[in-house]
């Protein structure tokens, strides 16, 4: 009953720089399923980015390979930083995708359209990125990578640049979102409470070189919003088991 | 509106009245010690003309020397340089930028004749090129050009990884990459480089006609350094003033309105 759409066979990735060889990524194994969402946690620099960036393309591993069940899977990137150009509005900054890819057409514009509706971006969407809180920006920067309707989305501490109340919520709305949309999702963060509270299976990685430490799976008592599963008897127990498996490589 | 608010707008409004104010206050005093100390023969007025004589002078200047078009003359030598400098400047700098190798390889190069006294290369470009006006455009080239090429590049050089990250998880070519984000970003750089860009123009337009020229206002100058006539001179450097001051004052207004545009 696995639908599995990317598999990550032990993927080692080494940048070479003037101050000597960095090995970034050994021996990484994953596995993702269809409508799964996934977050990878680890301590800063361990080389999670650098996963992704392998994952999306932007990057190839030194050894190992990367299968994507998908002949041309579509992949959608978000980073900490919303990168909304701030000289288009709402709605062409969604459209920049489309553009992009020469898909620029009347059903994927409707497309877009309605998830602005849909998320109450729609009123704003001749207004330009300036005008928008922190958290409609990150959900402006979702609706422009769902314009693509990806096979697998990629975010990479994209709440990192909100304070912590808007944190929350916009962690909720967007989860929310991935979640409606019935998007396959990989989550990058160093919070274990957002990674404990959005995802359903937890890759615990090493410091680098980076490796897969242990997985988790996430069964709360019962499943709802992240804000809610925070309350979940589950929820620190969790939290407490990943903060350990942390503190001892630090 | 509140009181306050009133209070405040009018504040600023009053302030700035004042340092308008003051400005002009400056430049009649000068003007009128600089005539007082001339009319009382305590500088040498034939060395050091007078406010009095300048005038007098840019008016037989207008009348009998053809000055509109002294002027006419410096204002396009300056205003096709300006333009070419600044096109030309736009592709080197996406060339660079597209050859980052390139790029490397001419740095020292650049900031060689980036330092090099431009005017020294002056009585070449007069032979290359000729004693006319093309020389004078030449020369201003020369010396906006590779400050513009800096300012581009560095504003391409500055445009946010993220970005460029972001449309190439888009699958972007390297063109769309520049057109999309480099580009449009760089934007601001572009414009705020127009400023130099039209001063560092007039200043090559004025030294290339201090070397060849029959025409324009430092031809004016060195006609009247020659005849001894520093009157001229004189005149033909407020009339140069008042001419970079309008240049600076357009560009910097066009500025503001295409940045707030965006
Ligand atoms: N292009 C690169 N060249 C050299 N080293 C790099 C490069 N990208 C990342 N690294 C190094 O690889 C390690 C992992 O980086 P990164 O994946 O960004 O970490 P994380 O996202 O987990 O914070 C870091 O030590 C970083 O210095
Ligand atoms: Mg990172």
């Amino acid at each position: 009953m696995k639908n599995n759409i990317l598999k990550i066979n032990h993927i080692s990735k080494k940048y070479h720089t003037i101050d000597g060889e960095i090995t970034a990524i050994k021996d990484m194994n994953i596995e993702v399923n269809k409508g799964e969402f996934i977050a990878l946690v680890g301590t800063s620099g361990c080389g999670k980015s650098t996963l992704l960036n392998i994952i999306a393309g932007l990057d190839s591993p030194t050894s190992g390979n990367i299968t994507f069940t998908e002949k041309n899977p579509k992949i959608g990137y978000m980073f900490q930083s919303d990168c909304l150009f701030p000289w288009l509005t709402i709605y062409e900054n969604c459209l920049i995708g489309l553009k992009i890819q020469k898909k620029n057409t009347l059903e994927n514009q409707e497309y877009i359209l309605n998830l602005l509706k849909k998320y109450n971006l729609y009123e704003f969407k001749d207004k330009y990125p300036k005008c928008l809180s922190g958290g409609m920006k990150q959900r402006v920067a979702l609706i422009r990578t769902l314009a693509l309707k990806p096979d697998i989305l990629l975010l990479d501490e994209p709440f990192n640049a909100l304070d912590y109340q808007s944190r929350l919520a916009v962690s909720n709305d967007v989860y929310n979102i991935i979640k409606k949309e019935n998007q396959t999702a990989i989550i990058v963060t160093h919070d274990l409470g957002e990674a404990v509270s959005m995802a359903e299976k937890i890759y615990v990685l090493s410091k680098r070189p980076c490796t897969v430490k242990k997985v988790y799976e996430i069964n709360l008592e019962t499943r709802k919003d992240p804000i809610s599963n925070r309350k979940d008897t589950k929820f620190i127990e969790y939290y407490d088991q990943i903060w350990k498996d942390l503190d001892i490589n630090v | 509106m509140s009181n306050e608010q009133k209070l405040f707008l009018k504040r600023i409004k009053y302030n700035k009245i004042i340092i308008r104010f003051i400005q002009i206050l400056i430049i009649l005093c000068f003007a009128f010690t600089w005539q007082f100390l001339s009319d009382k023969n305590i500088i040498n007025s034939f060395v050091f003309s007078s406010p009095k004589k300048i005038l007098e002078t840019i008016s037989l200047l207008y009348t009998n020397y053809d000055l509109i078009s002294h002027i006419l003359t410096t204002l396009y030598e300056t205003i096709i340089a300006f333009a070419l400098g600044i096109s030309l400047g736009f592709i080197v700098a996406i060339i660079l930028y597209e050859f980052k190798t390139l790029a490397k390889i001419v740095d020292p190069f650049l900031t060689m004749i980036n330092s090099l006294p431009k005017v020294a290369l002056g009585p070449i470009i007069i032979i290359w090129v000729g004693a006319n006006m093309n020389s004078i455009i030449v020369m201003s080239i020369l010396i906006n050009l590779i400050i513009s090429v800096m300012t581009i590049y560095n504003g391409f050089l500055n445009t946010d990884s993220y970005k460029i990250k972001l449309l190439k998880s888009l699958k972007a070519n390297k063109l769309q990459i520049l057109t999309k984000v480099v580009i449009p970003e760089s934007y601001s750089t572009i414009i705020s480089s127009l400023k130099i860009n039209i001063s560092m123009s007039l200043i090559g337009v004025i030294m290339g006609e201090f070397l060849v020229s029959k025409k324009g206002i430092g031809y004016l100058i060195i006609y009247g350094t020659q005849i001894f006539n520093l009157n001229i001179v004189m005149s033909g450097i407020i009339i140069l003033i008042i001419i970079s001051f309008i240049l600076y004052e357009i560009v910097d207004k066009l500025e503001k309105k295409l940045l707030n545009e965006k």
